[in-house]
């Protein structure tokens, strides 16, 4: 049989299908406009920072102020103030989201906590910055200290952590939660054995969140633990300490005589430091979300 | 075939008494001035067109209520002799009125811990005393045999009917002296819903089961009596037999009956 082909487009048809063609395009265009800006600092970083990668410079401690040595004091005390403000964040972060995604019934209270976690998500650096100065330097005594400041970076992560981990906590279904009731379990039995075990991945993104900006943070350090020059590894975590992030702006405009790599090393190094701990984190993940439970 | 219920002169003590029972959920009336008895040894079938009132009948049986906060519960339900409304251990109560959803819910756990679990919460910790647990469960659900070999792999990975046997197994795992089932047999195939048929009326020697369900034919097969819910009432609670050999009193139950609704 001949004839015209049923399935030829008519003419509305053809432009749809050509106005079709133009939006993929666009929109292709403009997400791989995205990635100049990524493409271009790692880029940057590593033509300009990797002669200034060595051993050395990461193993030694800096001498003048920065402009010689190495980074060593100051990516030790990033790993400290880090880990001390996941110590402190952690725990209070999946409890706070144990209590709202389990516990917690539909009234002004709760409402009132969901506010003040996103108002806390949206207060900008600097301002928890001066909170713990008052907070945590002055008020409870810590002094200008990694204690200090850790605890202002965990202030300031703890909404991504609850936040998170409440998610991952509500991923787990109702069903199984009512099946461990109906046998005669507490809530808390409910959420050791059953809805914990189960939202793992979602814990480790608070955690990898709580990492990033941790290390990335400067302003809230600057005023309450981290300082301009320190040749000593911290001794505990009454200590003041040299970080990354406060020392790439110190190379980068308040020290002279700097040598031309070292600022893009440390931001290097900084970046480094951020990557590594998310590709454990997703490493961990994969593992975590490979036993597929249901 | 069941045998019709005991006639009412001869009826045993209730081991389960509802008077005049009501259920809101916020300003919606889900249930209102039901009444009804389950014997020892027996089961009650509820049958009904959906928003009748039946699922939330059973949820006030296992006091959910307690967890579900806008849910309010008015009237007397008597179990074991008390008062449900009087019982603070609600733990204690759930361990001891069993309860089986629409779907099957395979804990995300090993076969063996789902049906561990429960003893477990109560403190078993001997690893033969709960060997002999789950074993037992098992094989009352019909189960065991089908993974006695593989009890360490996870429970929410088998197929549906057997989640659904494993669910009843976790749910005969403390011995309840009642066992609540809504529409259990939604989610799964013919032959498991006869198997586990199966299985409930070797369980009626034991215990009590009160069974929502949507087939009629299901009520008739296994219930001694059957209830009709509809809009929130139960409309009549009749001895099976009579029901199907045309004795509903309500024309409303005689319809549903014969398909005119529902």
């Amino acid at each position: 049989m001949t004839g015209a082909n049923p399935f030829a487009p008519t003419s509305l048809e053809g432009r749809s299908l050509a106005s079709q063609g133009v939006a993929k395009a666009g929109f292709l265009v403009i997400t791989l406009l995205l990635l100049i800006p990524a493409l271009g600092i790692v880029g940057v970083l590593l033509v300009e920072g990797w002669p200034g990668m060595t051993l050395s410079f990461l193993l030694e401690k800096p001498r003048e102020n920065g402009a010689a040595g190495g980074i060593a004091t100051a990516l030790v005390g990033t790993i400290w103030l880090t880990a001390v403000a996941l110590v402190v964040a952690l725990p209070v972060g999946v409890a706070a989201a144990i209590y709202l995604s389990e516990y917690a019934r539909d009234n002004w209270l709760t409402r009132t906590i969901n506010v003040a976690i996103v108002n806390l998500a949206g207060v900008p650096s600097i301002v928890h910055a001066l909170f713990g100065v008052g907070a945590f330097v002055h008020f409870l005594q810590f002094g200008k200290s990694i204690l200090a400041a850790s605890c202002t970076l965990a202030v300031m992560t703890l909404p991504v952590v609850i936040v998170a981990t409440r998610e991952s906590l509500q991923a787990v279904p109702k069903a199984f939660r009512e099946a461990t009731w109906n046998l005669g379990a507490t809530r808390w039995q409910t959420i050791w054995r059953i809805v914990l075990p189960n939202s793992g991945s979602g814990i480790l993104t608070g955690l990898i969140l709580v990492v990033c900006r941790a290390v990335g943070e400067t302003a809230p350090i600057m005023f309450t633990g981290a300082v301009f020059f320190r040749q000593l590894f911290p001794n505990g975590v009454f200590d003041k300490t040299m970080a990354l992030s406060l020392h790439l702006f110190n190379v980068s405009t308040q020290v002279t005589n700097v040598p031309r790599h070292v600022p893009f090393a440390v931001a290097l190094t900084l970046i480094l430091v951020v990557l590594s701990m998310n590709a454990l984190a997703i490493w961990f993940r994969m593992r975590l979300r490979g036993r597929k439970k249901w | 075939m069941v045998t019709a219920g005991p006639s009412p002169v001869a009826a045993p003590p209730a081991l389960l008494t509802v008077r005049n029972l009501s259920i809101r959920y916020g300003d919606k009336v889900a249930l209102q001035g039901v009444d009804l008895d389950v014997r020892p040894n027996e089961i009650v079938g509820i049958i009904g067109p959906a928003n009748a009132g039946k699922t939330s009948f059973l949820r006030a049986l296992n006091r959910m209520d307690a967890l579900v906060p806008e849910m309010q519960v008015d009237g007397t339900i008597t179990f074991a002799g008390r008062d449900l409304r009087d019982v603070r251990n609600l733990y204690a109560l759930r361990s001891r009125i069993g309860v089986v959803f629409p779907l099957p819910v395979g804990l995300p756990l090993s076969i063996y811990d789902n049906v561990a679990l429960a003893p477990r919460l109560r403190g078993v910790k001997a690893r033969s005393e709960l060997d002999g647990i789950v074993e037992r469960s098992l094989r009352r659900a019909a189960l065991w045999d089908e993974v006695k070999d593989r009890l360490k792999s996870l429970g929410s990975l088998l197929s549906g009917g057997q989640q659904q046997r494993l669910t009843i197994a976790r749910a005969l795992s403390q011995e309840p002296e009642l066992l609540l089932l809504d529409e259990f047999s939604i989610a799964i195939d013919p032959v498991t819903t006869m198997r586990i048929e199966e299985v409930l009326k070797e369980l009626r020697q034991e215990l009590s089961i009160v069974l929502v369900t949507n087939l009629v034919q299901q009520a008739r097969r296994l219930a001694a009596r059957t209830a009709f819910f509809l809009g929130g009432r139960c409309v009549e609670i009749i001895a099976t037999e009579l029901l199907f050999s045309g004795g509903a009193k309500d024309q409303r139950t005689i319809d549903y009956l014969e398909g005119r609704f529902g």
